[in-house]
């Protein structure tokens, strides 16, 4: 072993306490920012799968529009004096196109159409109002993953089934309802029908289960008295998420109708998710930096213990760079026992947190071990040990060891 | 008669707190093979000079030849190297690093110089130890030995290079007298059997008409020599 990592090794175990202190800092600096920063990658996770259940990522919609003057390039923009919202009829016209224009750009994995129709469901006297969605129920699945949120029944069977209806768990509980019951809905132009129930759906989070149901789409454009050309929405699957906004923005060109992100759509999420990685990158960050200075100190000390050390091995002929290798292989050493203690810790609390149950739509706490966290946290930790380690090392090289010798 | 190190007009001068100057145009050549003693009062530029003289301190005008080498001007890292290969130090303190035993001591500027193996170096350090008389002591560590053992040890580590000049200030200054004329009597044998220079700063007098040769000096002036 070389002369100058020999002598390192003789400073880390000379001073036991010294060491142990430093080595803990960076141990618990380091697993709380893999334990912090995981679980922020936990929530994100939770937080988007949520969303997603029933937001796609890409809504393709009509627009309401303000009514325009007749003939274009007038002088007067506006002949009609009081512009309003004009309720026109809020469709999507000629949805094959569209679809297929949709369907062949390269950023889309899956586009769907989608009819939404504002409904009664009636049971004997009781009533509730929600929203029952036209669905072509296997791309719809491929969407939002229903069959994952399928409590009872089989998506598979709304398809053989033009008069099934699969209903959330809040409106099966208000009306009392199981699969295989009828239940009769009342469209918003005031078309009854009575369907099946072939299965029950809950996405743990009440406010959609009270409301929603899942109808076939030709059922939808029944009970709105429109033909098989009406169409609400046509959802859009990309295939990395985070890339939805500038997508959306190419789609609403591409299409000239209104393509919407998931994260305009919930900007109050996507701000406080914002805001999460902001604060948890910070004071992660801060945790290592301290455990830095932490390092920073102890060598800064074992220079100035060893000073006299110092100043015989530079009259003996060790250079200034065998110095700081001498004394950056110290605090090195420590930052990688802290290092792998760290990850050790963290790995151990992640592990118990997982199996703690949180119950409401995010269930087991959301933790998991993010190997890219990991990662991070091991390079961040050792670089700021490597420069914890090299400004007090760089001091010593520099020390003259004729002030130190003739003393 | 090979000259081993040669001064040629050296001027020093120390700038804090007052201008002033230390030592002055210092001219004079040691061969090999000789034991030389500088002495002169306190304050009169021997350690100042000394360290100039071991390449360590380069804030001076004039030149310094070591083994026939002009090394005034010379890099730090080149100066390094020198130090290692052909200087040996000896202080009044011995400077022993305290955490390693008295054989890792001696070898460590060996393992910097990396010429040898390890087990090399290893066996010529033992032997080092055993010319001072050490060899008991080999695996203890340095801070459990007297204060004259030390200096011993300190002495085995300037040799284990086979330097051909060993630099002492006041080598013997924290000895008594039996343990002074066991350092003499070691560094004459060092020029007489294996023709290395001594240059010593000493406050003792009978240290130094024993040597071969002595320098004195006053207030950065060489007297005689
Ligand atoms: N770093 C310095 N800055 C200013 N003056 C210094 C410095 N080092 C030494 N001196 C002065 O230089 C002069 C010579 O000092 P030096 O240490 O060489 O003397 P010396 O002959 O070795 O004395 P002693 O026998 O007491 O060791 C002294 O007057 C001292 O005060
Ligand atoms: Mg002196």
């Amino acid at each position: 072993m070389n002369i100058n990592y020999k002598i390192a090794k003789t400073y880390i175990f000379s001073n036991k306490k010294l060491t142990a202190v430093g080595v803990l800092g960076v141990l618990l600096g380091m697993s709380v920012y893999i334990f912090m920063n995981s679980l922020m990658v936990g929530f994100d996770r939770t937080s988007n799968t949520t969303v997603f259940k029933n937001t796609a990522h890409i809504r393709v919609y009509k627009d309401d529009e303000i009514s325009k003057p007749l003939i274009k390039d007038s002088i007067a923009p506006y002949l009609i004096i009081n512009p309003k919202i004009v309720p026109k009829i809020n469709t999507i016209i000629n949805p094959k196109k569209i679809l297929q224009i949709l369907k062949n750009d390269e950023n889309v994995v899956i586009a769907t159409p989608q009819v939404n129709t504002n409904v009664f469901y009636n049971n004997g006297k009781s009533q509730i109002s929600g929203t029952a969605i036209g669905i072509i129920p296997e791309e719809a699945n491929n969407m939002f993953d229903i069959k994952s949120t399928m409590v009872e029944g089989h998506l598979d069977h709304l398809i053989h089934n033009p008069n099934g209806i699969i209903i959330g768990s809040g409106v099966a509980e208000k009306m009392n309802l199981t699969t295989g019951d009828n239940i009769n809905l009342t469209s918003s132009k005031g078309i009854n029908r009575t369907l099946k129930i072939i299965g029950i759906f809950k996405t743990n989070n009440y406010n959609i289960d009270k409301i929603k149901s899942y109808i076939n789409m030709p059922l939808a454009q029944q009970i709105l008295k429109e033909g098989n050309t009406y169409i609400t929405d046509i959802n859009v699957k990309v295939a990395d998420p985070e890339t939805a906004e500038p997508i959306a923005a190419h789609l609403t060109e591409l299409t000239g109708y209104n393509a919407e992100s998931w994260q305009k759509s919930n900007e109050t999420i996507v701000a406080a998710g914002r805001m999460r990685k902001i604060i948890i990158s910070f004071v992660s960050f801060t945790i290592l930096l301290i455990a830095g200075f932490g390092i920073y100190n102890i060598l800064n000390m074992t220079v100035s213990q060893k000073i006299n050390d110092i100043a015989i091995l530079k009259a003996m002929g060790f250079k200034g760079n065998d110095v700081v290798r001498i004394f950056v292989t110290q605090a090195v050493s420590i930052g990688v026992m802290g290092v792998i203690g760290g990850v050790a810790m963290a790995t151990v609390v992640i592990t118990l947190l997982k199996k703690v149950y949180i119950g409401g739509d995010i269930g087991y706490f959301p933790i998991n071990y993010e190997s890219t966290k990991y990662l991070q946290g091991i390079i961040i930790g050792l670089v700021i040990t490597f420069f914890a380690g090299y400004i007090p090392a760089k001091k010593a090289a520099n020390v003259d060891p004729v002030e130190i010798l003739r003393r | 008669m090979k000259t081993v190190l040669k001064t040629e007009k050296i001027d020093k001068y120390f700038h804090d707190p007052v201008e002033f100057q230390v030592l002055k145009d210092i001219s004079f050549d040691v061969n090999r093979g000789e034991f030389l003693s500088m002495i002169g009062k306190s304050g009169s530029g021997k350690s100042t000079l000394l360290y100039i003289l071991s390449t360590m301190d380069t804030e001076y005008s004039g030149q310094l030849h070591i083994d026939g080498q002009l090394v005034t001007g010379l890099p730090i890292d080149s100066l390094a190297e020198i130090r290692n290969e052909k200087i040996g130090f000896v202080f009044q303190f011995h400077y022993l690093l305290p955490e390693f035993t008295c054989l890792q001591n001696v070898m460590i500027p060996a393992l910097k110089l990396g010429k040898y193996s390890e087990e090399e170096i290893e066996h010529k350090a033992f032997e080092k130890l055993k010319i001072l008389g050490l060899e008991d002591q080999a695996l203890k560590s340095a801070n459990k030995l007297s204060g004259g053992q030390q200096q011993r040890v300190a002495i085995a580590r300037a040799l284990i290079n086979d330097p051909c000049i060993i630099m002492g200030d006041e080598p013997t200054g924290n000895l008594d007298s039996k343990n002074s004329n066991i350092v003499f009597d070691i560094f004459q044998n060092l020029t007489r059997e294996f023709g290395q220079t001594i240059i010593a700063v000493t406050h003792d007098e009978d240290f130094a008409h024993r040597s071969d040769r002595i320098i004195e000096m006053k207030d950065g002036n060489i007297l005689a020599h």
